[in-house]
């Protein structure tokens, strides 16, 4: 019950933490491409800069960790799924999804 | 004399199915009235439950037209238009004895566990306290219980409420709101014990607020704002530290 209640409020937390850094990026995108910019200009913007590699894997793990506890309400209340080794399932692929995106951020800073 | 045509559900855990009657349509009909005047003028072994007939009891509560409703303050002209058949089931969510009377036990035995009995502070083990205790009557949290205390347990929330039907072991909107009353009743000393109870996929924690519970609550209650204050008091006390 314990750790279905700090389900409960890594998804709330997760929450509201998108609700700000989806502003953000939709508003850098529409900003970033008034004058048309190009691939290697994103990239230059955003290698070696820590500010984004920070902001956009705090963005991944809280997307990842917020869909997947999503889907797991869904999956117990529409297919019955559940128990404490799908919740585990659940966490798994939570975090293997915030780890694409990580990758993603840690391409744009590195590569 | 016009007539009222009404199907009533009659069976049991097994199974069942709609039966017509007809009976006057009269001026000023509750849907309890027409249950009433079926049972006893056609169908004596129609099986439905009653007790006080004005809305004290929360005995008589039914699904009429597609909602759960107490039928002793439902006028039929309120829920059907003239000409309309009334269609009359037993609550949802609930195991069926027979017809309309439905085993209302899980619903209560959800109360107990969230622990919706006072644990008197002052006086453990059922001893009288010394001396009566002061709740300001404008206090928060006196306000915040005398908000949800005029409950008559009739069910309806519970057999409205869509996440009790996706999940048979939720507690529940009528549970959930007891349990809130006592989480703000200062002279009661099982705060964090009922917290518990209430926590997780079969407590608070699975309610989407959608709000069947509070729109169709025939007192006028709003359990929804009830499970939002326990969710309120869970995260705030898990995030201070205060949960251990």
């Amino acid at each position: 019950m314990r750790g279905q209640l700090h389900l409960w409020i890594a998804q709330r937390v997760t929450a509201a933490f998108l609700a700000l850094a989806v502003a953000v990026h939709l508003v850098t995108i529409i900003i970033a491409v008034r004058g048309g910019l190009s691939a290697a200009e994103i990239l230059a913007r955003t290698r070696g800069s820590e500010a984004w590699l920070l902001f956009y894997a705090g963005f991944a793990l809280a997307a990842g960790l917020h869909a997947a506890i999503g889907l797991r309400a869904i999956a117990a209340e529409w297919l019955g799924w559940r128990g404490r080794g799908l919740d585990i399932a659940w966490l798994g692929i939570g975090l293997l999804t915030a780890l694409f995106g990580i990758r993603a951020a840690w391409g744009l800073y590195h590569g | 004399m016009e007539t009222l045509k009404v199907r009533i559900w009659r069976g049991d855990a097994a199974g069942g199915a709609f039966s017509a009657y007809e009976v006057p349509a009269r001026e000023n009909q509750t849907v309890l009235d027409v249950v009433s005047e079926i049972q006893r003028e056609q169908e004596p072994a129609l099986a439905y439950r009653f007790a006080c007939r004005v809305g004290m009891c929360g005995s008589c509560a039914m699904e009429v037209n597609g909602r759960a409703r107490w039928t002793c303050r439902t006028h039929v002209k309120r829920v059907a238009k003239p000409g309309e058949a009334l269609t009359l089931r037993p609550l949802p969510h609930l195991p069926v004895i027979r017809d309309l009377a439905t085993d209302m036990a899980p619903f209560f035995d959800k109360w107990a566990r969230a622990k919706g009995s006072f644990q008197p502070k002052d006086a453990p083990d059922g001893a009288v306290p010394e001396d009566f205790a002061v709740v300001p009557p404008g206090s928060k949290p006196r306000r915040e219980a005398d908000a949800g205390i005029e409950c008559i347990g009739c069910g309806v929330c519970y057999a409205s409420c869509d996440v009790v039907g996706w999940n048979p072991d939720y507690l529940g909107p009528a549970a959930l709101n007891r349990a809130w009353t006592l989480v703000n009743d200062v002279r009661d000393g099982a705060r964090r014990a009922r917290l518990d109870a209430v926590s997780g996929d079969a407590g608070c924690h699975s309610c989407h607020s959608t709000q069947s519970c509070t729109e169709r609550c025939p007192k006028g209650l709003d359990p929804s704002s009830a499970i939002a204050g326990l969710k309120r008091s869970l995260f705030w006390d898990a995030l201070l530290g205060r949960r251990g």
